[in-house]
């Protein structure tokens, strides 16, 4: 057997030989690259990592006007359940135009909580606890003037000053640029229970 | 393009190596499908090397998590049961073709002189790779890999003088707990691994020094063309490495039908006993070791003996490193020496009945044969020395015969 080299069928092996060559290399990608996806989603969490990470709490020992900060994820979300002065104050801090983004233009919660309470149910807020600013956790300062003379009630941010109303919407004057963020969450009160569940994507949280 | 490749040349020998290694490499025309596990084995390191990768991002090396790791790499990963199976299936597939690669080195002589170390570099492959594998069993920490760990950890105890506290030192406490897989795991992953891989550059890097031999056992160098290159040889790129990547393709297309229809290959490649957690407190109903270490356990089981047992076993492990001066015929291939052939087929077929009996429990029924078996397969080793210099032998041809 002798290796065929000459110029008669030189043409003819080279043209086969390239397409041959081509055809290997594309199928070979095609094949690695198939092999790689399952590798590479194999990295994803686990579904006993995903069912570790969302949170649920019992709203049954929270009274009207007493708060409960959880740790969800690694990080702390606060649930307030608000009296009725505490809901009034958020229309007059609107009517005194102190909030930077008082109609919640900026996505810091998921469209079922773009309204003025920022929750699912007027009464019940659950947000996450960090300062948009540089991701301290805030003070509650539910208390009429106890930061201020003016102070309706809200957050006050014990690192560079930020200051939240009582729906964690950013007031004039605090280094913080947006609203505090508020996590995607299910609540029922029927039940009396929030679940936590993921970040809303959109929003930043510091 | 040829401006930057004139650059790397001038500071990384790329052209002159591959010149030398693989498009001036002249190796005999006459491969046939036996030459094909050399590479495959070097692809399934490299596929090993990756399963096992990714099997480490979710893997607990402690007593309390261990087991359930590895469930939940089989059950809440994603494709992690496909990852787990092919690092699995993966073991015992490199065991066949390394039992492949060696009888086809014994059949045609390919330990002979000038070979000698690279045989001797393969057969140190061979036993760390069989050191790997243990390690390996024993980290998923169900039952088998529990008692295999006790078991084969209490073999040093024989050792004399230090043996005891050998053991301790391997285990890393009283028993098989998280420290010992803790070592285990950076010895499957890091120690013995690296050491295999700079074996296997050796054993290559040996081999190409002599150029590879061939079924008929002859020298290719002998004859050579005008231009100075073996009249029987062609270029290992492209000829062999067209070849071996077909040889790929058909080899996954039975790896991948392995792990998707017969991922355990009923029980043969994954044992059953893998699948309980580890217990110290209930032994298992069969003690079988994994079936490519099955046939040094059988003759070890042969003896009735502790202390001759594991020297029989040890030494029936070691005695293929002497082959190189065992055989002692000027011929090198099986194909022109029948009575070297018959011995080599027997002790073959003794090798594989003890794999099998080894499997079996230790029953009065299979005794008889696996003192037989044991007996042909060292006889193999103790008699060549003296048949391999009376034997008769044909004419070897000088040229290859395809």
């Amino acid at each position: 057997m002798t290796i065929v080299t000459d110029s008669e069928h030189g043409h003819k092996n080279i043209t086969r030989r390239r397409f041959l060559a081509a055809a290997t290399s594309a199928v070979g990608a095609v094949v690695a690259g198939m092999v790689a996806v399952p590798l590479v989603d194999s990295l994803e969490p686990t579904a006993a990592a995903e069912a570790a990470s969302s949170t649920t709490v019992d709203l049954t020992p929270i009274e009207p006007g007493m708060q409960v900060t959880v740790p969800w994820q690694k990080k702390p979300v606060i649930i307030i359940n608000r009296t009725p002065e505490m809901l009034a104050t958020l229309k007059e801090t609107m009517q005194k135009g102190i909030l930077k983004d008082p109609l919640c233009k900026v996505p810091q919660q998921p469209p079922y909580c773009t309204n003025m309470y920022r929750s699912r149910v007027p009464e019940w807020y659950v947000g996450i606890r960090i300062c948009n600013h540089l991701c301290c956790i805030p003070h509650y300062r539910p208390k009429k003037g106890s930061v201020a003379p003016w102070w309706l009630g809200g957050f006050h941010c014990p690192c560079h000053g930020s200051m939240y109303d009582l729906s964690a919407r950013v007031i004039q004057g605090s280094p913080a640029p947006h609203n505090m963020a508020v996590p995607e969450y299910e609540l029922s009160t029927e039940k009396m229970s929030a679940t936590i569940t993921h970040m809303y994507p959109k929003a930043h949280l510091c | 393009m040829s401006r930057f490749s004139a650059w790397v040349n001038k500071r990384l020998p790329v052209d002159e190596t591959i010149r030398e290694h693989m498009t001036e490499y002249f190796a005999p025309r006459n491969f046939n499908i036996l030459y094909y596990a050399g590479s495959l084995l070097l692809l399934m390191i490299v596929l090993q090397l990756i399963s096992g990768f990714f099997l480490m991002a979710h893997y607990v090396p402690t007593s309390q998590d261990a087991f359930a790791s590895v469930q939940g790499i089989m059950y809440d990963t994603k494709w992690g049961w496909l990852i787990r199976y092919m690092h699995v299936d993966g073991v015992s597939l490199i065991f066949i073709l390394l039992y492949t690669h060696m009888f086809r080195g014994l059949l045609y002589g390919s330990h002979r002189a000038p070979r000698e170390l690279v045989w001797i570099i393969g057969y140190i492959i061979y036993l760390l790779m069989m050191a790997e594998a243990f390690v390996g069993y024993v980290l998923p920490f169900g039952n088998l890999s529990y008692w295999a760990g006790e078991v084969i950890t209490s073999i040093m105890h024989a050792v004399p003088v230090v043996g005891p506290s050998l053991t301790t030192l391997t285990r890393g406490g009283p028993g098989i707990g998280s420290a010992t897989l803790q070592r285990f795991l950076a010895l499957h992953v890091v120690l013995f691994f690296l050491i295999i891989l700079a074996a296997i550059a050796l054993h290559i890097v040996a081999l190409h020094r002599v150029g590879s031999n061939n079924p008929d056992g002859i020298d290719i160098k002998k004859h050579k063309g005008p231009d100075g290159k073996p009249l029987d040889g062609v270029p290992f790129h492209p000829y062999y490495t067209v070849k071996d990547l077909f040889g790929v393709g058909v080899w996954l297309t039975i790896f991948v039908s392995i792990i998707f229809y017969a991922p355990t290959m009923h029980g043969i490649f994954m044992e059953r006993t893998t699948f309980l957690a580890a217990n110290p407190m209930v032994g298992l109903p069969d003690v079988t070791p994994p079936w490519y270490l099955s046939p040094f356990y059988a003759m070890l089981r042969a003896v009735p003996n502790k202390y001759y047992g594991i020297a029989i076993m040890i030494t029936s492990v070691l005695l293929p490193l002497l082959l190189p001066w065992l055989d002692r015929n000027p011929v090198r291939s099986s194909r022109y020496r029948p009575v070297y052939r018959i011995m080599l087929i027997i002790a073959g077929i003794a090798f594989i009945t003890l794999a099998w009996i080894g499997q079996e429990p230790p029953l009065p029924k299979y005794v008889l044969a696996e003192r037989v078996a044991t007996a042909l397969y060292l006889g193999f080793y103790l008699l060549l020395p003296f048949v391999s210099m009376i034997e008769p032998t044909r004419p070897v041809p000088e040229r290859v015969t395809g």
